[in-house]
């Protein structure tokens, strides 16, 4: 199965949506996309789950555990869902 | 080896009698007679009449001779029948031995022992009977100390000897056929401390004297229900060790206290009136206090187990405080 | 056969009570009913949700039967044991209202004149009240009691408490208002701290509870450190067989089911603990007493700082993809406030995690009565000694902080290796 990739600006607001689903009061414009999102956001192993499930849920995008360490940070994760598999 | 009460308090006078010359024992009875309940028997062939004196039945004149012989030197030992006729003497006691070492500025002193008997549950009826104890023990210008072992029996006598000032030893007449073991070594004990008699976490109960065995039996009975109860043992009513009995009462948070005296100003309310003020807050239940029915003591048996303080009592009042 | 039940009614009747949620409640809002008279319930249902003035929590029933009457509207804030709703067996009303049972045929109760006196003129029947004086005397403060809900006093009167059990509240963080009379000793306000954390997410309107939160885990860690003498153990865990078997699983369901390895760690180790007993259960009055199930208690900790402990019952006994949703559950729940009452039950273990936040190793604090408390370290990848060669394994070191009066050491090193051997066989945890 293929899926169309995603603008930046829908995959961007869709890494949002799924982490303000998570920790409703992020300032996710102060974190550096560069950084890594677990550390930042303090997610925990379920937390990571539940974001990769709303990601999942808003792209349409299917999302193995092996792809877990393409969604480290804000910018990757825009990589991610903006790359052709 | 084991002995009786009576027998300690009888080797504690032999004791004093000999290592110390300037002791003597005087009162009603106490030689050819032996003791009205024989606690000096056998001790005038032993050290003769003019250390063994018998004296006429007038508790003021012997008691007043006391205090003359201890001011001029010796160290007196006056045994009072039972605490009910000392009240014949209390101007003595009370006016003069208690007194003469603060009206002289500290020059005189009364290095003076009186023995008495107290308490009830011998069908003596009420003018041989009662426990006044915590009446002199709201006098300053005394000890006063109460014997509940064998041990304290024994030891005793000897350190109330070397106190400066008097002291008033008091025996509760139920214990004096009671038998114990006593160390071959037994020898002088501190007269300042209370101790703690039996360990326990859940209820502190204070007794003293005849009550001791009272708090003891009750503890038993409490121990079969799961309630560990510490009985505190007070020895000395006066000065109270107060430490003693409120360090326990931080531990278990509840106080029962067993008085032979009537509740109405007593000692058994001096206690709780200082655990209200120093401990208040390790207080987890109401203080209980277990008296004598505020009744002269009665002759009928029935009616004197009535009034008196019974370990079943002490086990209600204690498993009122546990809740 | 059929025969007229005592007490009066027809049927069993239970009165439905806004429940205490926690040592700092003593008022609480109804949020919304989530039945109607009528309905069927059973023990365990959501029944209404209550706002404690901290969060929402969803109330449960804790009796079975048919909701008669809801007798508190949504929105009106009551005191702690107030009838919030009744629920009966599904009898209906009797016909007419049964009269008081015959004076004669049913002994006095204990009560002083001046009691008596009170009593009739605040217009309560002393034959309903419960006496807790001597002898089961009824005592002022008793049919103040009974007066209390009664008038919807904002704070609960007449309840008279010892002065040691004051001042342990103070130390102790316990809120006395919260507990039930008439008279409250140590004991309660013993029962109360130990009692789970109950405070809810902390937010920046509301410093007091982030406080309330901080003194209550304060109270009872130091009293964890000052009563219990801990010992700690730890054993690390090759985890490669049991992540790979995980890999495989994950492969095969949706994202919607995949499972953490925290799920897996959980449910080994109430395996471990039903296989271990003597460290799963209460240090209560100087002994051990087993707990009766795995109840789990897990330590979530709070972005904005501070803890919950919700409890899980027997994730052992559930299948592993339960687990995982019991857990997302209740830790999403945990963490926006909406944790249920049975959630609040004490727990018999607590396992903290502390691994996922990048920590090797936790040595954990006890928390009473309990008994023990299993840490789990971060999974990471580390030399290992594979055979006689030295390979590259995920590893994750597992901590037991035991209560060394309840068990030694040798207890605390089965339930270790009891653990290893579950993880070492990840199918048996399906």
């Amino acid at each position: 199965m293929t899926t169309t990739p995603l603008t930046t600006e829908r995959a961007r607001a869709a890494v949002h949506e799924a982490l303000l689903g998570i920790v409703p009061d992020a300032e996710l414009d102060i974190v550096d996309p560069g950084e890594n999102l677990r550390e930042a956001l303090e997610l925990d192993s379920i937390d990571f789950l539940a974001f990769v499930r709303r990601l999942a849920e808003l792209t349409g995008r299917t999302i193995d555990e092996d792809d877990y360490s393409r969604l480290s940070t804000l910018d990757s994760c825009i990589e991610f869902l903006t790359t052709a598999r | 080896m084991t002995i009786t009460y009576r027998e300690a308090l009888r080797e504690a006078l032999r004791e004093a009698l000999t290592e110390d010359e300037r002791v003597f024992l005087m009162g009603e009875d106490v030689g050819a007679y032996g003791g009205c309940f024989g606690v000096s028997l056998g001790l005038l062939e032993e050290f003769g009449p003019e250390r063994i004196r018998d004296t006429p039945l007038s508790e003021s004149a012997f008691v007043g001779a006391g205090i003359g012989a201890a001011l001029g030197g010796m160290r007196p030992i006056v045994e009072i029948m039972t605490v009910n006729f000392s009240l014949l003497a209390l101007d003595q006691i009370i006016n003069n031995a208690a007194t003469l070492r603060h009206m002289s500025g500290g020059q005189l002193g009364v290095p003076l022992v009186i023995r008495m008997t107290t308490g009830a549950g011998r069908q003596l009826a009420a003018q041989h009977s009662h426990s006044l104890e915590g009446w002199y023990a709201h006098i300053p210008g005394l000890r006063i100390i109460a014997p509940a072992t064998i041990e304290d029996a024994r030891g005793m006598l000897w350190t109330a000897l070397e106190d400066p000032d008097p002291v008033l030893l008091f025996e509760h007449g139920s214990l004096y056929n009671v038998p114990g073991e006593l160390a071959a070594d037994a020898a002088a004990v501190d007269i300042d401390r209370a101790a703690i008699r039996r360990a326990g976490g859940d209820v502190t109960l204070v007794g003293y004297g005849g009550t001791l065995r009272t708090a003891l039996t009750a503890a038993d009975e409490l121990a079969a229900d799961g309630v560990e109860a510490e009985v505190v043992d007070l020895r000395t009513l006066r000065p109270l060790d107060e430490d003693t009995v409120l360090d326990s009462v931080r531990r278990t948070h509840r106080l029962v206290i067993v008085d032979e005296g009537w509740r109405t100003g007593s000692l058994s309310a001096e206690i709780a009136a200082r655990a209200a003020e120093a401990a208040l807050y390790e207080l987890d239940a109401p203080i209980e206090r277990v008296c004598t029915a505020e009744v002269p003591i009665p002759y009928a048996k029935q009616l004197e187990d009535a009034a008196l303080p019974q370990a079943a009592d002490v086990v209600a009042a204690a498993r009122r405080a546990v809740g | 056969m059929w025969w007229p039940r005592p007490g009066g009614r027809w049927g069993d009747v239970a009165d439905f009570l806004m429940p205490s949620l926690g040592a700092d409640m003593d008022e609480g809002t109804i949020l919304e009913w989530l039945v109607k008279p009528g309905d069927v319930v059973h023990r365990g249902d959501v029944v209404a949700v209550v706002d404690t003035s901290k969060a929402a929590v969803d109330v449960e029933c804790f009796t079975d039967g048919t909701v008669e009457k809801i007798l508190l509207p949504v929105g009106e804030k009551v005191p702690v044991g107030t009838p919030l709703a009744i629920i009966g067996d599904g009898a209906p009303e009797p016909p007419q209202a049964v009269t008081k049972p015959e004076p004669a045929t049913k002994p006095q109760p204990l009560a002083s004149p001046p009691v008596r006196t009170f009593a009739k003129q605040a217009g309560v029947d002393l034959a309903a009240v419960h006496g807790t004086g001597r002898g089961g005397a009824i005592t002022r403060a008793d049919v103040e009691q009974v007066l209390a809900p009664r008038a919807r006093r904002p704070e609960p009167a007449g309840v008279r408490v010892s002065p040691y059990a004051k001042r342990l509240a103070g130390e102790l963080g316990v809120d006395l208002a919260t507990l039930p009379g008439p008279v409250l000793h140590a004991r309660d306000v013993h029962a109360a701290a130990r009692q789970p954390v109950q405070a809810q997410r902390p937010q920046a309107e509301r410093p007091q509870a982030e406080q309330s939160m901080r003194q209550t885990i304060a109270a009872l860690m130091s009293r964890s450190k000052r009563e219990i003498p801990h010992y700690y153990l730890s054993i690390t865990i090759d985890l490669q067989t049991a992540l790979e078997w995980l890999h495989e699983y994950n492969r095969g369901v949706g994202v919607q089911d995949r499972v953490v390895p925290t799920a897996l760690l959980i449910k080994a180790t109430a395996l471990a603990a039903a296989k271990v007993p003597a460290l799963n259960g209460h240090w209560v009055g100087g002994a051990f007493r087993p707990g009766d199930g795995v109840r789990l208690g897990l330590a979530v900790s709070l972005r904005g700082g501070g803890l919950l402990v919700p409890t899980l019952a027997d994730p052992g006994a559930l299948a592993l993809n339960e687990v995982m949703r019991t857990l997302s559950d209740v830790v999403a729940r945990a963490r926006t406030g909406r944790l249920r009452s049975s959630e609040l039950a004490p727990a018999t273990l607590t396992v903290t995690n502390l691994g996922d936040l990048g920590a090797e190793s936790v040595q954990g604090v006890i928390y009473p009565p309990q008994v023990a408390l299993v840490g789990f370290g971060a999974i990471s990848k580390r030399p290992w000694a594979v055979g006689d060669l030295l390979g590259v394994r995920p590893l994750v070191t597992a901590t037991l902080a035991a209560d060394h009066r309840a068990s030694d050491g040798a207890i605390g090193a089965r339930f270790l290796d009891a653990l290893d051997k579950l993880l070492q066989r990840p199918e048996g945890l399906r």
